[in-house]
């Protein structure tokens, strides 16, 4: 988003206003809104993202931890501070130093204190995963129009399912 | 173009006008991020990883009691219009509809709608488990969305840590994955101009507010949405207590707001708010922000007692019906220009109105 003033510097300062009863809203860049005397430290944290991303760029300064890769989703931190998102669930392994320090500085803490969770047992797991595997070889089968194959897929499916 | 009668009241059951404060509070939405463990998130997944995503949740659904009976809505197989109509029922995100114009719909995306739940699949994070409930109703819309939670846990494993919590794509969800938001009505406060007070006060209480759609969208109408801020570090319980205290407080703050203008602007006001009726009643041509700005209104007008009809719950259908896409579906079109749109609206509101005069006697 551009900023309303200038046209040409991304808008960073989201303004809610009130004008003769209606609300308008006015989007400005930093420079512009320091113009007009914009305060902008209660419209900087307004939404969470904006925040998590100053405090992303905050972090700019300690640069080796950028190259620092993910084993499983190969997403490096750089690619995080790029987006915003995380790659998979073992990046807040790979990257954890950081993220500790993000997220206490985001929520105020790094301890979940809600609901408890307990993954279902891996035998459970074992079968639906096998399930998935067979329904997905079947799929493609099909689609290849392979349909020995697919008879074949379909049987063994039945004996899991059953 | 997609068939609404299939669905279960066509997805909006949370817009019926029932539930505590209708007037004020149109609806209650919680929602909880979770993803699915041992699956790169969506964003970095393959097309095959999203798929099996889906897969995964569309063979737990005949175990989850809370998903029995519902239906899954591929997204990423259906036209633009269809998707635009799911994102103006509130029922999908920009995101997964793939209509914030950056990114395409994603192989994988879909929605699934149950009675009283619905799951938005292969958004940001693999799950987002959603209810919503009519009017201000925190509790009641996180025990449905709980209950389902604890279901769906137990058949698809959960990306979980024993000090984060449930871990989400975004940092801003991690721990609880919990956003609770109301959509609330606020002209008193916009009329008194103590509104820019009341926002700035929702900060420091560690809540945000957003316009109609969420994040990013603009303020119409003067309905606000309000949630919660942060996730990690409180239980779901204390941070929905905090939500409904503050909810309850800016409630009462509107309420007083409301007050002040029938004692010190009383013709005026009343003035005001005819004339939107009549606009509505009467008008061949509206675009959108005018049919907002003149429904809000006529929601005033309602909770003042100043008009008897129309109900709560047309109010709520025609802020949905008066979007665009809803407008050309109702004119039996994919699309419409701006000015036909316009005509099709109003048309729209009068036929809307007039029903609800008829109802009413």
């Amino acid at each position: 988003m551009v900023c309303d003033n200038c046209r040409e510097r991304d808008a960073v300062v989201h303004l809610t206003q009130v004008v003769e009863g209606a609300v308008t809203q006015v989007h400005l860049c930093e420079k512009c809104a320091a113009d007009k005397g914009v305060e902008t430290t209660v419209a900087a944290p307004k939404t969470p993202l904006t925040s998590l991303l100053q405090t992303v760029q905050q972090q700019l300064a300690t640069g080796p931890s950028d190259q620092t890769r993910c084993v499983f989703c190969q997403g490096t931190y750089k690619d995080f501070r790029a987006s915003g998102r995380l790659g998979c669930a073992r990046c807040y392994s790979a990257f954890e130093p950081q993220l500790r320090d993000l997220l206490q500085r985001v929520h105020g803490s790094t301890r979940h204190t809600g609901r408890q969770y307990a993954p279902p047992a891996p035998d459970q797991l074992q079968r639906a995963s096998t399930v998935l595997e067979l329904r997905e070889q079947l799929r493609r089968a099909i689609e290849l129009e392979q349909f020995e194959q697919a008879a074949k897929l379909r049987d063994q499916l039945k004996e899991v399912t059953e | 173009m997609i068939d609404f009668s299939l669905l279960p009241d066509g997805g909006t059951r949370w817009l019926d006008g029932s539930g505590d404060h209708p007037e004020v509070v149109l609806s209650t939405r919680v929602r909880l991020a979770r993803n699915v463990e041992g699956f790169a998130y969506t964003t970095r997944a393959r097309d095959g990883e999203r798929l099996r995503v889906l897969g995964q949740l569309r063979d737990a659904m005949p175990k989850v009691e809370s998903l029995k009976g519902g239906v899954i809505l591929r997204v990423d197989e259906l036209a633009t219009p269809d998707r635009q109509l799911l994102y103006e029922r509130h029922l999908v995100s920009k995101e997964l509809a793939g209509l914030d114009g950056t990114l395409a719909v994603r192989t994988g995306a879909a929605l699934v709608l149950a009675d009283e739940v619905s799951v938005m699949v292969n958004e940001e994070d693999h799950l987002r488990l959603q209810a919503m409930r009519s009017g201000f109703d925190p509790l009641g819309a996180f025990g449905a969305a709980t209950a389902l939670d604890d279901e769906l846990g137990r058949h698809v494993p959960y990306a979980w840590h024993g000090e984060f919590g449930f871990l989400t794509a975004c940092p801003t969800n991690t721990g609880t994955g919990l956003r609770a938001s109301v959509l609330i009505h606020l002209p008193g406060l916009v009329l008194t101009k103590e509104i820019s007070k009341v926002l700035a006060g929702l900060q420091q209480m560690g809540l945000t507010y957003r316009g109609l759609y969420g994040e990013g969208s603009e303020v119409v109408g003067n309905y606000f949405q309000i949630s919660n801020q942060t996730t990690l570090g409180k239980s779901e319980v204390e941070l929905l207590d905090q939500l409904s205290r503050v909810v309850r407080h800016v409630v009462e703050r509107e309420e007083e707001a409301r007050h002040v203008l029938l004692r010190d602007a009383g013709y005026i006001i009343e003035d005001k708010l005819w004339r939107a009726y009549g606009t509505l009643r009467y008008a061949r041509s509206l675009t959108f922000d005018e049919a907002m700005n003149y429904l809000s209104g006529v929601r005033l007008a309602l909770s003042l007692k100043l008009l008897s009809s129309p109900s709560v719950y047309t109010l709520n259908k025609l802020l949905i019906h008066c979007q665009a896409a809803h407008v050309a579906q109702y004119d039996g079109r994919a699309t419409l220009s701006d000015g036909d749109a316009s005509v099709a609206r109003a048309r729209f509101v009068r036929d809307a109105l007039a029903a609800d005069v008829g109802s009413h006697g």
